[in-house]
């Protein structure tokens, strides 16, 4: 008998109270775009995030709808939509959420051979293993399936060669899921192959990149005869396509209404949304002008909207009611309201988010915030690329004409 | 909006099915020149599939179809959205509402009466809640009920836009009282009340402005509670309901607009290619099913924190009125251009939904409004913690 949504959330609501510790107000930092912390501080927040995890594994909280042969609790979306609930107002483990959980470890859940979730899967819910996305290349970024990273079979391994880009926190990841291209003389969805790849070997160089807000999260990997063996193939060889299609399928889960992901809802921390631009402009006196209530009125209303179209839509997924394709509509909210939002915030900070007493960045964070604004319409699929999947994935409009498409890989147009 | 039980399902299909035999989409231009705006038998088979007792308790000579009124009247708005439906469904239904809360009341026998001859669908009772301009302002109830001779009441005031045709023998007037809001039923013939019929914006729904000049009711004509706070509760109650109905019309209004313009798009060629190929509108689309998706959403989970009586269901209905009021539009004249000049003829229906979702997006709150109440919400909830 599957325990019922409702004896799991006040059990899991029991364990939390008496196992997690509530979020103090430094929580909000632990965010990855966090700007002011140093190396040491980041590395702490993710030795934390492991040992976090690792309570909730023993807890028997870790990983949800995994099932148990794999070392999670073999329960349902319901079941996970109830540990966000519970866990809302505690410390949790940030980063281990994304992307090890979600695309990674769903990949892998998707594709993987026993032996591979029997060695990989548990690891991910204690804790031990963090793994990043290598999927993204310099050369292409919507356009994943144009990788140029290449993988040459050698007896029993893989040697690979190449650079991958917009990996966030590659720098301190254990292992890494890479798309590469193992056949030059094929049409290029029909020449990629995913990997394994463990980022502590030798040829793997990463290095960081500073973004415009100073943080550098994101780094670019460098592969240089790196030698994978066969084991850590996930997939057909030359049938990548198929696991990358499903691979960005879960990255657009990320935006919510993924199974493997625990993120709290309702109430946001402190020092965030709408209840913290009420008391900002009450600060300054602002708060009666009408434009300024216009404004705080359509963030909350973004929020509200954002949460109740998540919920529906995750819902209809999990029915069956709609095809998963329809994620690309909450990604498509996410940055379109994420943008709006910003600005709004932007605006009611007015001059104070553009110069402010040194150290008191709490002021010039919606100006830093607007700077950084297109990034939630980029990152995990830009909203192009999901108002292209709605289109044609969604409602059956015709596809993009491209010229690469039947013609072998090494013949296809490229720069330089 | 939301799911629906395999019994919401069958009184949803029902409702969808008659509205397409008794009134299909053809006869609306037809109906436009008529008074009410629909014939008089097709309101009272509506009345027997139910659209008129679902808010009203079996003990009343009401019932809903799943115990959850709110969420079935919502399916039958869905409905109305979705085939540019005539009928005073808004109004009917939260008069009957109002009456049906009568229970003790000096008035009792005369509003159980009254509330049976709505319910049968044989008397339209018009519901007069907001008032025109310049107290035309979401909530905003100035009309006074003073005291009238023998334990009496004076209404003086205005109503308006009120969803009712010149059919309606009753109203339901919202009134203050120097300890709060009451209603009152008020006969359309009563003397110092002129009824005025307005010319409108579409083609088969009636509204009217309701003048009160000193109009003497009898003790027996207050509706529902004595009490003044519970009497502001309950109609507080019923604005929630009306909200409820109005968004669940207008996502079904989107739903017409968006599938129809998605088959043309789909098998209109232009330059040798259908437009649905062009990605300007493949990405106008996908913006446009967010929108309604987003819309639906927010309607039925607002609909839910109202039928459950949720704490958050103020906040999200003026959400959802902002969110649906502003992109259901956006969405309707987005659908109008992709349509091009034959978007904007008499000919083509998609004027119908067109004007039905203009006249809900600003009546019971303009966007603009709801965006400022949720503010003052917010702040109301930061100053409660």
């Amino acid at each position: 008998m599957t325990e019922s949504v409702e004896d799991f959330e006040a059990r899991a609501g029991a364990w939390l109270a008496e196992n997690l510790p509530r979020a103090g107000p430094e929580f909000d930092r632990y965010g990855p775009a966090a700007r002011s912390r140093t190396d040491e501080q980041d590395l702490a927040v993710v030795a934390r995030c492991r040992e976090l995890q690792r309570r909730l594994y023993d807890g028997g909280l870790a990983g949800i709808c995994v099932p148990s042969e794999y070392g999670g609790q073999g329960l349902t979306p319901a079941h996970q939509a109830a540990l966000n609930r519970a866990i809302t107002g505690y410390e949790f483990p940030a980063f281990t959420q994304m992307p090890t959980f979600t695309p990674c470890m769903a990949v892998i859940l998707d594709f993987g051979t026993e032996e591979q979730k029997k060695r990989h899967i548990p690891a991910i819910l204690k804790g031990e293993e963090m793994w990043m996305q290598l999927l993204s290349e310099p050369s292409s970024g919507s356009d994943v399936a144009g990788a140029l990273t290449t993988a040459t079979r050698d007896g029993d391994e893989w040697v690979l060669n190449g650079s991958k880009i917009w990996t966030s926190g590659a720098w301190w990841a254990d292992w890494g899921l890479c798309l590469a291209r193992t056949n030059w003389d094929v049409p290029k969805h029909r020449g990629l192959t995913v990997f394994m790849v463990n980022l502590r070997q030798p040829g793997v160089e990463i290095h960081r990149i500073e973004m415009l807000n100073g943080s550098r999260e994101f780094c670019q990997e460098f592969f240089t005869d790196v030698r994978i063996p066969d084991s850590c193939r996930l997939g057909e060889v030359d049938q990548g396509w198929t696991v990358g299609v499903r691979w960005m399928y879960h990255e657009r889960t990320v935006s919510g209404g993924s199974p493997y992901v625990t993120m709290p809802v309702g109430r946001r921390a402190e020092g965030s949304g709408a209840p913290e631009l009420v008391r900002r402009a009450r600060r300054v006196g602002r708060f009666d002008r009408p434009d300024v209530k216009q404004a705080i009125g359509e963030y909350r209303t973004n929020e509200l909207v954002r949460a109740a179209l998540t919920e529906r839509i995750a819902e209809r997924i999990a029915s069956g009611a709609v095809s998963d394709q329809s994620a690309a509509i909450i990604r498509l909210f996410g940055g379109v309201s994420s943008v709006r939002n910003m600005t709004i915030s932007f605006e009611l900070a007015g001059p104070g988010a553009v110069a402010w007493d040194p150290g008191a960045e709490d002021l010039g964070g919606p100006g830093i915030g607007f700077l950084m604004r297109q990034a939630s319409s980029i990152g995990g699929g830009t909203t192009e690329m999901s108002r292209n999947v709605i289109s044609e994935r969604v409602l059956g409009m015709p596809r993009e004409h491209t010229l690469d498409r039947d013609v072998p890989f090494r013949d296809v147009p490229r720069e330089g | 909006m939301f799911e629906r039980s395999p019994d919401q399902e069958l009184f949803e299909d029902t409702t969808r099915r008659f509205i397409e035999s008794a009134c299909p989409l053809d006869r609306r231009r037809a109906l436009a020149g008529t008074k009410s705006g629909y014939e008089p038998d097709y309101w009272r088979k509506g009345a027997e599939l139910g659209w008129t007792s679902l808010l009203v308790p079996e003990s009343a000579g009401g019932g809903s179809v799943s115990g959850h009124p709110v969420l079935d009247l919502a399916l039958v708005a869905y409905q109305f959205g979705l085939h540019a439906a005539p009928g005073p469904l808004l109004g009917t239904n939260l008069a009957a509402a109002a009456l049906a809360r009568s229970g003790g009341s000096p008035g009792a026998g005369q509003h159980a009466e009254v509330l049976g001859q709505l319910l049968s669908g044989e008397v339209v009772v018009g519901w007069a809640w907001g008032e025109p301009a310049p107290g035309d302002g979401f909530g905003c109830v100035e009309t006074s009920a003073s005291d009238g001779g023998g334990g009496g009441y004076s209404l003086s005031g205005s109503k308006g836009p009120v969803e009712a045709g010149p059919e309606a023998e009753w109203f339901v007037v919202a009134a203050r009282r120097p300890d709060g809001l009451r209603q009152f039923l008020v006969p359309s013939d009563a003397s110092g009340l002129t009824v005025t019929a307005l010319d409108g914006l579409d083609l088969t729904r009636r509204y009217c402005r309701l003048d009160l000049d000193e109009v003497a009711l009898p003790a027996e004509a207050l509706v529902g509670d004595a009490d003044g706070e519970a009497a502001s509760a309950a109609l507080a109650r019923q604005v929630e309901t009306a909200l409820v109905v109005q968004l669940a019309e207008m996502t079904g209004a989107m739903q017409w607009a968006f599938d129809t313009t998605l088959e043309w798009a789909l098998h209109r060629y232009s330059f040798g290619r259908p437009l649905a190929s062009y990605q300007e509108i493949k990405h106008r689309f996908a913006d446009m099913k967010m929108w309604l998706e987003a819309s639906q959403a927010v309607t039925g989970t607002a609909a839910r924190a109202v039928d459950t009586g949720s704490s958050s269901r103020d906040e999200l209905l003026s959400a959802a009125k902002l969110y649906v009021g502003r992109h259901g539009l956006e969405l309707v004249q987005d659908c109008v251009q992709i349509h091009g000049g034959i978007g904007v003829t008499f000919e083509h229906d998609l004027h119908l939904f067109l004007r039905r979702l203009t006249a809900d997006a600003v009546t019971l709150g303009t966007p603009a409004e709801h965006a400022g109440r949720l503010a003052d919400l917010v702040a109301a909830h930061e100053e409660e913690k």
